[in-house]
């Protein structure tokens, strides 16, 4: 498969497309920073994101020195929420060890750059009002709370995880 | 949500200062710029030096410096060394026993707390700045949903 290099960020640094071949490293880097090892669950996010709709699907990695330091997930979806058109990020991670270097900020930018030849203006996400590092982060690429509430109830007879 | 006098004097300084953190600034000079009471700013300058956030500088040509990490120092960080953030329960009247009404009340009003919390904890002074100097819009924004609350009330 060939790989599109969407931009030599900062020395040494490379955004591009994730080959099945990076998995281990996404895998690895997740289970890094979470505490568990998802092999189906990323294989599964590999196979919807990296290899079908790839016009509308995105699925990056930060390469440095041959070795994956981070990546990031999204797509551009329309109506969902009675939105019209706009770019989702799913998920975005860091090597622990290689933040503050500005690693997520080139994969934030790349991705958008990948929304905009979409033709949308609109960028969103979620996350957990706990995760304050990745919500600082999405802060500090200019994000700020949108018009969406998210509401949750839990079914009867259910419990807390 | 309002904030205490003495916490939006505090980030008045703060965001003032780090805006350029090699410069000096006498607390007069802020006083002016935000039309705000200089001898209230002056307390609050003195509970931010104890706290670390700036240093003083006595003398002529003194004045305050930004002495925090902009990267890393948040809203909240500013906002609870002045006052707790989050709902005062009920007015403080609260009944001794707790009624289904009372906790209802209490979880709804929760929500809205953790979700203050969450804003104030994620923005950090240069995401701040970034907003102040970037986004103009933004604060136009602010300004005029502000006014359409005061207009509604």
């Amino acid at each position: 498969m060939k790989t599109a290099v969407m931009g030599v960020a900062r020395a040494g640094l490379r955004i591009r497309p994730t080959l099945a071949a990076d998995l281990p490293a996404i895998i690895g880097l997740d289970e890094e920073v979470t505490g568990l090892a998802k092999p189906g669950y990323w294989g599964d996010l590999f196979e919807r994101f990296g290899n079908r709709r790839r016009d509308r699907r995105f699925f990056l990695v930060a390469e440095g020195q041959s070795r994956v330091e981070g990546f990031v997930i999204g797509e551009t979806r329309a109506w969902e929420f009675g939105s019209p058109p706009c770019g989702w990020i799913f998920a975005i991670q860091v090597r622990p060890k290689g933040r503050l270097k500005g690693v997520g900020t080139e994969l934030f930018n790349a991705i958008c750059d990948c929304f905009r030849k979409t033709g949308v203006v609109i960028v969103r996400t979620m996350l957990a009002r706990d995760n304050t590092t990745i919500l600082s982060f999405f802060r500090s690429q200019g994000m700020m709370a949108g018009p969406f509430i998210e509401l949750e109830t839990m079914l009867e007879g259910g419990s807390p995880p | 949500m309002k904030l205490q006098k003495a916490t939006s004097f505090a980030l008045f300084a703060v965001l003032e200062l780090a805006a350029a953190p090699t410069r000096q600034l006498a607390a007069a000079e802020i006083a002016d710029k935000y039309g705000i009471s200089l001898h209230h700013l002056a307390k609050v300058l003195r509970d931010l030096g104890r706290a670390g956030l700036v240093d003083a500088a006595r003398g002529v040509g003194g004045g305050y410096r930004f002495a925090g990490n902009p990267k890393r120092l948040t809203l909240m960080d500013v906002i609870e060394l002045f006052e707790p953030i989050g709902s005062d329960g009920l007015g403080g009247d609260e009944p001794r026993q707790p009624t289904d009404v009372v906790r209802a009340l209490r979880l709804v009003l929760n929500e809205i707390d953790e979700h203050a919390l969450a804003t104030f904890r994620s923005i950090t002074i240069s995401t701040m700045l970034k907003i102040v100097n970037q986004r103009p819009w933004l604060a136009a924004l602010g300004e005029r949903k502000a006014r359409k609350r005061a207009q509604r009330g």
